[in-house]
């Protein structure tokens, strides 16, 4: 053991602080014997300065000029003795030419985060006003980073086995009825696990956790007078620390480890934990925005500049980060390396990942590096990468993202098609079994489970209102409703909004049932939208991002209120999970490679073996050969499924079973409470084995054993 | 703070009084490790401490460990409702058992 080395000790001071030259890597601050070891980068800074604060304090204890000497090519670093780990906040001035048309933004009167810093102080209480004077308001701090994670290890799961749940991290439990202590925070979700298992879903998908600022963009609502905030999170103060004001203990400074016990629990109930990443822009806006890090630091390694030093806008957020640069790049992947080894993050999602694949002038790249260096990652490698293969610039990937082998995407095609055939639009059958079977024609190379699949997000209608709204009603948003998108695909039943009618409300309920099954009879990855198993209604807001209240919340009364959907969705789930022949790894081969006397997949209609494929038709049906589930290897029940968005019921004949095998109801979405779903094991035999009414709207679940 | 230790029966008992912080925490670890030095059973009496820092709390999991390897156990005794609650958001809290009074933490090491 070594118990001494000389760089334990300083060969420098200054104003009583004692240090000495530094190790360049790795970036950021690291806890060294007896001191800090600090490093950054910056292809053009002429000067760097460390700014020490004690937590909280409003002027630093010490600046130092970190001596030309210690710089290691463009890197400055430094390794700092006696400092008090927990009660550090540091940040860095840096001097350098302030020339925006040759891309240089250096301003030294600016304290500087650290891109690199692991925990971020200043906003550790979701919405405690902040000081606005405050001369440096989001503070680099250091990180413990010895948990003790036991035996934990991300769980690995075939991707085509999840369930995923997309979840806001404070809506999930902040609404008074949650019931549980500290709402709104990681902590609160370890206390609703119970609740997940009990749904079914392995694995979820936060919206953004690393630091951003609520405040961003603050004001008030025209409609309630309440504050509006920046409450999705979707721009990134810092990318290597969880948002303070996520934890019960941020306070104290220890979201680190509430974070990774939340993930330790997790993973105990056989939960995934996927993270939704924002690396496309940062929070400092274009270049009317704050200077907090990046822009200080090295402006032009950062971004994608215009040709006259201004900032390119391909996230519609202001600016895009530079992630195809080498430097930035690296970066990414650093971070990414960072969640998936010391947070045992089992996978990401990409905000508006079409942007990762642009060149810095903008243009798409055909062999993006940042891509390929992901995809070949060995500490990434048995991470899920998912993208939204989409930017504000114009750029759709959908079917064509850069994949690798490895990424799967955000099926916005999917969803599109789902509610098309939902509302009994014309010419969707072909659409909408392309999309059942995971999606051949967008993913014919990559296999099905390149597909996420969903019919709602965060970003749009919730299901509910998918249901109840054929407009967007955005007005609490303040844009004069401007903003959100137009072509929601919505269909309100007959009224715009709430009512009291009971054959609409029957109708909303049947609809959001049916969304659930197709949902979990379509190979590919199915993603639930939080609060749609009880009906979670947004009011016809399709785009919440600023609303920090009911609008957003999760009411847990509405498990009660809406028994009927939520049993219907864990029904269907449970079903999905329980059925091996819904999640194939590839596509169907439409031919009997298992020899049962029925192909893997087949069509039917109203007439057995006899889909109707035209354009007119709205109702179509098809039979999954359980003896062919995941490609033959294992046995499983016949699934025959029958969907009719027609508008009168319609008889359905049903393909005559191998001798010995009998039809079971699994679920029918034209029944009410009760009649509507069974559990597994306990579905009804069908008297008539012949031939099923399956009612207007709806969709009936069979499985032959 | 404050820190002492001493023995009941085979059992150490670590007193602290005060905030344990990242200034304090070094003198309790020394302290603390110096008395469970090849014990098994040992009493951690936090009646008086009225708050643990993330390096307090680290030096508590260091005590659990080396107290572990021996496949013995650490009760904490008088823990505040504050920090058991920090301790549970934090995971610290599920490494130790817990005693309302010394008494009951002696009995928990004796029945174990």
């Amino acid at each position: 053991m070594i118990e001494n080395r000389i760089d334990y000790y300083p060969t420098h001071e200054h104003q009583g602080i004692k240090f000495r030259r530094g190790h360049a890597l790795p970036f950021g601050a690291t806890m060294v014997a007896n001191g800090v070891n600090f490093s950054i980068y910056s292809s053009a800074a002429t000067s760097c300065t460390l700014v020490l604060f004690e937590r909280g304090e409003a002027e630093p204890f010490a600046e130092i000029p970190i001596p030309d000497e210690f710089r290691i090519g463009n890197v400055y670093c430094m390794i700092v003795f006696e400092l008090d780990y927990e009660r550090l906040e540091y940040g860095y001035r840096m001097d350098g030419p302030y020339n925006p048309a040759q891309g240089h933004r250096f301003d030294p009167t600016k304290i500087l985060s650290d891109p690199y810093a692991k925990v971020t102080g200043g906003r550790d209480t979701w919405l405690a006003k902040p000081n606005w004077d405050n001369i440096y308001p989001y503070r680099s701090r250091l990180a413990f980073e010895d948990f003790d994670w036991e035996n934990d290890h991300p769980l690995e799961t075939p991707i085509e086995d999840l369930v995923i749940y997309e979840m806001h991290v404070r809506g999930f439990t902040q609404h008074p009825s949650s019931g549980v202590k500290n709402r709104g925070t990681f902590s609160a979700i370890r206390a609703k696990i119970p609740y997940l298992k009990e749904l079914g879903i392995n694995c979820i998908e936060l919206l953004p956790i690393y630091e951003f600022d609520e405040w961003e963009n603050s004001r008030e609502s025209p409609t309630t007078g309440e504050v509006l905030v920046n409450y999705w999170g979707y721009s990134t103060v810092n990318f290597f620390s969880p948002k303070a004001g996520y934890a019960a203990t941020g306070k104290f400074g220890m979201q680190v480890d509430e974070l990774k016990t939340l993930i330790k629990e997790l993973h105990k109930a056989g939960i995934e934990v996927i993270l939704d990443v924002v690396f496309n822009h940062t929070a400092e806006g274009d270049h009317r925005g704050h200077t907090i890090s990046f822009r200080g630091i090295d402006n032009k390694t950062y971004y994608m500049l215009t040709p006259e030093g201004y900032y390119f806008n391909f996230s519609g957020t202001g600016n895009t980060l530079n992630c195809n640069n080498p430097v930035v790049r690296n970066m990414v992947l650093d971070c990414l390396r960072y969640w998936a080894a010391d947070y045992h993050i089992d996978g990401f999602r990409f905000d508006l990942a079409a942007i990762l694949g642009r060149a810095p002038d903008g243009s798409p790249l055909s062999n993006p590096p940042l891509l390929e260096s992901l995809a070949y990652d060995p500490i990434l490698a048995k991470c899920k990468l998912i993208a939204e293969a989409w930017d504000a610039g114009g750029l759709y990937q959908v079917g064509s993202f850069p994949a690798y082998g490895r990424w799967a995407e955000w099926n916005g095609k999917y969803r599109d098609s789902a509610r098309k055939f939902l509302k009994s639009e014309s010419g969707m059958v072909r659409e909408m079994v392309q999309r059942l079977i995971g999606s051949p024609d967008l993913y014919s190379q990559r296999g099905p489970t390149a597909s996420i699949n969903f019919i709602t997000c965060h970003d749009g209608f919730s299901l509910y209102d998918l249901f109840a709204y054929n407009e967007k009603h955005n007005e609490a948003n303040g844009e004069n409703n401007n903003d959100g998108a137009n072509d929601n695909n919505s269909w309100n039943c007959g009224w715009e909004g709430e009512t009291d009618d009971p054959a609409i409300n029957f109708l909303r309920h049947k609809q959001v049932k049916n969304a659930f099954a197709i949902l979990m009879v379509s190979q590919g990855i199915p993603m639930v939208l939080m609060g749609d198993e009880v009906g979670r209604t947004q009011k016809g807001n399709n785009n919440t991002y600023c609303q920090d209240n009911e609008l957003n919340w999760f009411d847990w009364s509405q498990l009660e209120a809406n028994a009927d959907l939520y049993q219907f969705a864990r029904r269907m789930i449970q079903f999905r999970r329980h059925h091996p022949v819904l999640r194939s790894p590839t596509f169907f081969q439409y031919w009997d490679y298992a020899s049962s006397g029925f192909p893997d997949i087949s069509f039917h209609g109203t007439k057995a073996w006899n889909c109707d494929w035209s354009e007119s038709s709205r109702s179509f049906a098809f039979l999954l050969c359980g003896d062919h589930a995941k490609q033959g290897i294992v046995k499983d029940d016949m699934v025959y499924v029958a969907m009719n968005m027609y508008w009168n019921g319609l008889h359905f004949e049903l393909p005559a079973l191998p001798e010995g095998k009998r039809w079971h109801l699994v679920a029918n979405t034209d029944m009410g409470y009760g009649e509507d779903s069974f559990d597994v094991g306990q579905e009804p035999e069908l008297e008539n084995q012949t031939d099923f009414l399956v009612g207007a709207r709806s969709i009936v679940i069979l499985i032959g054993k | 703070m404050n820190v002492t230790s001493s023995t009941v029966d085979t059992i150490t008992l670590i007193e602290a009084t005060g905030s344990i912080d990242s200034k304090t925490a070094p003198d309790f670890e020394r302290t603390a490790l110096t008395a469970i030095q090849g014990q098994s059973e040992v009493i951690i009496d936090l009646t008086n401490v009225d708050f643990l820092s993330s390096a307090g709390l680290r030096v508590l999991l260091m005590i659990y460990r080396q107290v572990k390897a021996k496949n013995g156990k650490v009760v904490l005794v008088g823990t505040s409702e504050e920090i058991q609650d920090i301790m549970a958001n934090t995971g610290f809290l599920a490494f130790f058992s817990l005693a309302e009074t010394l008494d009951e933490g002696l009995t928990i090491l004796k029945t174990a």
